[in-house]
């Protein structure tokens, strides 16, 4: 995302002698906030948890670096690994631009999961990443997501999902659609185990995920200003024939008619996970 | 129309004809004494959804639907048959309800899918459509769902978890509609057709892949032109699987359904 927006600023800003930033930006040094317009050393922002420092917006994040900035130093441990990317439709091309993310991206699927410990609090973590597919839910992200589900039933752990999520895998077709049936009902399991489940929702979570095991934690967090929603804007527009007003579909707005529990920023996740786990003790 | 066999998009024309039977059409037709439930207890009454209580051979059961319109006027009162968060509340109260009286349910699946609206969104359209899925993979009395007509997307899974799963030979069950897969995989929305194929959306289809369980034939022009020998069949195959699936404890069938989810 953030190389995106460099590739942005670089075709519509001119590079001129007076403006060293840009000239910086050119080798990728430099991003620019794309709500505040200031431009930001890509340092000062990774170290800012990839926030804002000067008007707060949360950049998204890879599982790896989301990863990092939440779990206690090497704890994690990886569930599901082995679960690929499936083609049921034998849709062309797909398999191949898999193939090609997963060197880009150097990740295997849109979703991580594992058991780690957080403040030194254990639990079953699974973090979805935007950078593959847009986070869309295939029968891998399905899949790896119950079997963290089943983990924490066997094992009696809380479980939190990061959701970042475009919605359902179009190119895994009807297949993508059961993994909401998979996931939801393997909920309903740890329900009855009478477990935590604390979902968060991260920019943008939308579709089938949000249809499913997003919406359905005992404590939904959000971060600040993520865009969730079931149809995406541009679905509603074209239904409605006009422009949505300003922050609908935001964190914001969904707080205000009662979806989520918090709004949470990210300098604040860790503990307020942890101290959540705590209490269900 | 070739005589042996449809194409996908074929399907997919006679499933959304107007003419086509729609929820309430079977509901009458397989049903005694249906009487008819409204409202989610919270917001208001969605028509695209009709739910109630009605005997199957005397055995009380609890059955709803996405009810599409069969004209315009009609089409427009039940919002083309696409639901809004209460019409998933009101099934959700319905099955519950179900289960307290131990009642079997049946649900029929036609809808383009959940309505993409402002009001929607801010009544938390994702949320009624995960809940139900949810409380559905649990509810400890049979379920059967038969896709009628178009089961698109999240809009129609959030009546379609059941132990039986069961298509009349026309429908068609998908992710999202053929235009819009051709919209965003295409980047051309004029690509329904080929979408249709590469979509795998046909009754046949699903059955290869173990989604749905069984496939009721249809005639050749689709199941208007003979709804007697339709609903018959219908009727017979919702009393044979009722009365099967009676047999196991709840214990039994709620973990069967879990397995049935599990290896999808």
């Amino acid at each position: 995302m953030i190389i995106d927006k460099v590739k942005k600023v670089n075709s519509e800003e001119k590079v001129t002698k007076r403006n060293e930033k840009a000239a910086d930006m050119m080798i990728g040094k430099w991003v620019k906030c794309d709500r505040c317009k200031e431009i930001i050393y890509k340092e000062d922002l990774h170290k800012n948890l990839s926030v804002c420092p000067n008007c707060g917006k949360h950049f998204r994040l890879s599982s790896r670096r989301r990863i990092n900035q939440l779990v206690d130093e090497g704890t994690f441990e990886e569930i599901g690994k082995d679960i690929v990317t499936q083609d049921p439709l034998e849709f062309k091309g797909y398999l191949k631009k898999v193939e090609l993310l997963k060197e880009k991206t150097k990740i295997e699927e849109a979703v991580k999961c594992g058991i780690c410990e957080i403040e030194g609090e254990k639990l079953v973590l699974g973090v979805m990443d935007g950078n593959f597919l847009m986070g869309s839910m295939g029968s891998a992200v399905g899949e790896r997501i119950t079997l963290a589900i089943e983990m924490a039933i066997e094992k009696k752990l809380p479980l939190v999902l990061f959701c970042v999520s475009g919605g359902a895998r179009m190119q895994e077709g009807i297949i993508s659609l059961m993994q909401m049936a998979k996931t939801s009902s393997a909920i309903a399991k740890l329900n009855n185990a009478g477990l935590l489940y604390i979902s968060v929702l991260t920019d943008p979570t939308t579709g089938g995920v949000t249809a499913s095991f997003a919406s359905l934690g005992d404590i939904i967090l959000a971060e600040p200003n993520a865009l969730i929603g079931f149809a995406g804007p541009r679905v509603i527009e074209q239904t409605i024939k006009q422009k949505l007003p300003e922050g609908f579909q935001s964190s914001e707005f969904l707080l205000e008619h009662g979806f989520i529990d918090k709004i949470v920023e990210r300098k604040d996740m860790r503990e307020t996970i942890a101290q959540l786990i705590r209490l269900h003790k | 129309m070739s005589a042996t066999k449809k194409t996908a998009w074929e399907r997919v024309q006679l499933a959304r004809q107007i003419e086509r039977p729609k929820a309430l059409d079977y509901i009458n037709a397989i049903f005694d004494n249906f009487i008819e439930l409204h409202g989610d207890r919270n917001f208001g009454d969605d028509k695209a959804i009709v739910g109630g209580i009605a005997e199957l051979n005397g055995m009380p059961v609890t059955v709803i639907g996405e009810q599409k319109g069969k004209n315009a006027k009609e089409n427009i009162e039940r919002n083309f048959g696409m639901p809004n968060p209460e019409g998933y509340r009101k099934a959700l109260r319905l099955m519950k309800q179900a289960e307290k009286f131990n009642r079997p349910i049946i649900t029929f699946i036609d809808t383009p899918g959940a309505y993409p609206g402002m009001g929607a969104e801010e009544r938390g359209q994702g949320e009624a459509i995960a809940k139900n899925i949810l409380e559905m993979s649990v509810l400890k009395v049979p379920i059967i769902c038969v896709v009628i007509g178009e089961g698109s997307s999240g809009g129609a899974l959030a009546i379609a978890v059941g132990d039986k799963i069961v298509m009349l030979e026309n429908a068609v069950y998908s992710i999202l509609s053929p235009e819009g897969f051709a919209s965003i995989l295409y980047k051309d929305s004029s690509k329904a057709k080929e979408a249709a194929e590469d979509m795998k959306l046909t009754a046949e289809d699903l059955k290869k892949f173990n989604i749905i369980d069984d496939i009721i034939k249809e005639p050749e022009n689709g199941a208007q032109e003979d709804f007697e020998k339709v609903s018959t069949d219908l009727k017979k195959y919702i009393v044979t699987n009722i009365k099967k699936l009676k047999k196991l404890s709840k214990e039994e069938l709620v973990n069967k359904r879990y397995e049935k989810y599990r290896n999808m």
